[in-house]
């Protein structure tokens, strides 16, 4: 396809999608009297509704038949996709390093967000430096795993280094390191990058909470004599717990099927696959869809959960 | 902010965000004095240290490739030497980068413009249309938010071949704007709510139709709401991996996916990644830096597809 005739496939989309959509609207706005209601409703809603059915609910049944079938999909083996998951090495290995990926990242990230935020807050410089910190969640993870993968660069000891993090090793006399490589520590430079990327969402968030609590607390606790640490402990912190618990929730859930970084640093190799990635090389790289399929599912059991907790607190931050 | 999923579902809420992010400037401001100098300083610097990965791959882009593969980015500074030669091979017009660029800008447009308009007329319908089973319909909706798209792909891959319609930008097209439904709904929906009850009135007893009121009353007072979405979806969408992935091909795959790829074929080539990762980064951080102010607003509205 030339360039020409791919932005002729776009144009063309969007006017087969704007022709559609104009033309029912047309007609439903010329229905009047009792119907009216309906017909409205229907024209209005249909569409995603109808979209999301096919596209999400549909697929997601049929996923978790398809984890019930073998790698071809021909004949039914039961549990036996679940039971490679949780005794073959290579997949524990799998669903270990997913788990210490979602005990490290939200509670570091945020950590990190939540003290950056105090910490920003009221300063000169506190647009330029939050938007700084923030940038990293405008760049794709590709580009944040291009970007660090160049940190971890690994040149032999003697003779210069272009990756940051080795020069840093040498500078200190120490030698140079295979980040990426050396099992198990690989994995927490991966999850660096995560921490990376997820700090300035969490700061963002916070520091929002914390410019919403209310003066006449902070005057009060300061007249009782509450001095920095105990202002946290006793009004901060209390405060946005709120916030807080939704931060780590929603970055927990976002580490849980973190793929991109492993699959553009490591490819998973190295000790270093979890779930969301496995997912992908088994699905469709070793065209295992059984195994897939099960890894996919176990992925949506692990995020039910959290999504429900999540759904929870907001609901009480609601009704306060 | 990418892969994953859809989440905090209201981070507003929590926070009061919504209303919260919109207290006036002054306000905040006035209420805590500044801070001094050591505390501004302090952060400054971590900030700075937060971008220093970023900047070391950003100047060795510009560095020729002979400097870029011999020393380290921070020996620029001592003779500097620059060039614009990397991003003239990789913007070659017959460069891969070059190519899954265009295909990333026609992967996006129809992709953030469809979901739009489906969750736009959805959130109508579902604030301001009275039908029976709208509460149920509603929280089945919000309910689809938590299935993780990768129990998706397999079955829609089937499908979209054999429909025919493998190897076009169809099947991304479509994916992108179904995965961006239950969260766009939810979010509109949200904002739908918020308009006074009188105004639709009103226009409903001047006789306009459900038609006329959702483009001439709500349309423009949901400009900021639909442009916040619209910047998400818009990052979502170009620095997504995983559908790109899945349903690209040779001819339709975005330059997440070209950059990706690279880095496994030509990990050593640092010249070369580094100024293809930023012909990747450029858009969505220039349409971050301008767009700024949406997109916090967004995020705090809940938005969050991480």
């Amino acid at each position: 396809m030339s360039t020409v005739e791919k932005f002729g496939q776009m144009f063309l989309a969007v006017a087969i999608f704007a022709a559609i959509f104009g033309l029912v609207l047309f007609v439903v706005d010329r229905i009047k009297g009792r119907q009216a209601d309906r017909v409205a409703a229907f024209a209005f809603i249909a569409p995603a509704i109808l979209l999301l059915a096919w596209g999400l609910l549909r697929p997601a049944v049929l996923t978790i038949f398809r984890s019930f079938k073998d790698a071809t999909g021909d004949k039914w083996v039961g549990f036996e996709n679940y039971s490679t998951m949780f005794t073959s090495s290579d997949q524990l290995e799998v669903l270990r390093n997913t788990m210490i990926w979602v005990l490290v990242v939200p509670f570091v990230a945020s950590a990190i967000g939540l003290l950056y935020a105090i910490m920003v807050d009221g300063t000169r410089t506190e647009s330029l430096a939050k938007a700084l910190v923030f940038l990293p969640m405008a760049i794709s993870m590709v580009g944040a795993s291009v970007i660090w993968k160049f940190v971890y660069d690994y040149r032999p000891t003697v003779g210069s280094q272009i990756g940051l993090g080795n020069q840093i090793l040498v500078w200190m006399g120490l030698d140079s390191y295979q980040f990426l490589l050396n099992e198990p520590w690989n994995n927490l430079f991966l999850i660096v990058v995560m921490i990376w990327i997820q700090a300035g969402f969490a700061m963002t968030i916070l520091s929002a909470a914390i410019k919403a609590i209310p003066d006449d607390i902070v005057e009060a606790a300061r007249l009782d004599g509450v001095k920095a640490l105990g202002m946290f402990r006793f009004v901060t912190l209390p405060t946005i717990r709120p916030a807080l618990i939704v931060v780590l929730t929603t970055i927990a859930i976002a580490t849980m099927k973190v793929f991109d970084i492993v699959r553009t640093m490591t490819g998973g190799n190295f000790g270093t696959s979890v779930v969301a990635n496995e997912f992908y090389t088994q699905s469709f790289r070793s065209n295992d869809r059984g195994l897939g399929s099960a890894l996919a599912t176990l992925l949506f059991i692990l995020v039910i959960p959290i999504v429900t907790y999540n759904v929870i607190q907001l609901r009480k931050a609601d009704v306060r | 902010m990418s892969s994953a999923d859809i989440t905090s579902l209201g981070t507003a809420l929590a926070t009061e965000g919504a209303t919260g992010a919109r207290v006036p400037q002054t306000y905040r401001e006035s209420k805590k004095q500044k801070k001094g100098i050591v505390p501004t300083i302090v952060a400054t610097t971590i900030a700075v240290l937060w971008t220093i990965p970023t900047v070391g791959l950003l100047i060795t882009s510009f560095r020729p490739q002979i400097d870029a593969l011999r020393s380290g980015w921070w020996e620029a500074f001592k003779e500097p030497n620059f060039t614009l030669d990397n991003y003239r091979d990789v913007l070659g017009s017959d460069q891969p980068i070059a190519e899954s660029f265009i295909n990333s800008i026609i992967i996006t447009v129809p992709a953030v413009i469809l979901p739009l308009v489906l969750a736009s007329l959805a959130a109508y319908g579902f604030a301001w249309i009275d039908f029976r089973g709208r509460p149920a319909l509603f929280v089945a909706v919000f309910a689809l938010q938590i299935v993780p798209l990768q129990v998706a792909l397999i079955p829609l891959l089937t499908d979209y071949v054999s429909f025919g319609l493998g190897g076009t930008f169809w099947p991304i097209w479509i994916s992108h704007s179904i995965f961006a439904l239950p969260l766009a709904v939810y979010l509109l929906n949200n904002f739908m709510r918020e308009i006074p009850r009188e105004l639709v009135e009103a226009a409903r007893v001047d006789g306009a139709g459900h038609v006329k009121i959702f483009f001439q009353v709500l349309m423009p007072l949901l400009t900021p709401a639909i442009a916040a979405f619209g910047i998400f979806q818009f990052l979502w969408v170009w620095n997504d991996l995983l559908v790109g992935l899945t349903f690209g091909s040779t001819d339709t795959k975005p330059i997440t996916v070209v950059v990706a790829d690279l880095v496994g074929t030509r990990g050593s080539a640092w010249h070369l990644l580094s100024a293809g990762a930023f012909v990747s980064i450029a858009l969505p951080v220039i349409v971050f830096v301008s767009l700024q102010r949406f997109f916090v607003r967004g995020l705090l509205a809940g938005g969050l597809k991480g």
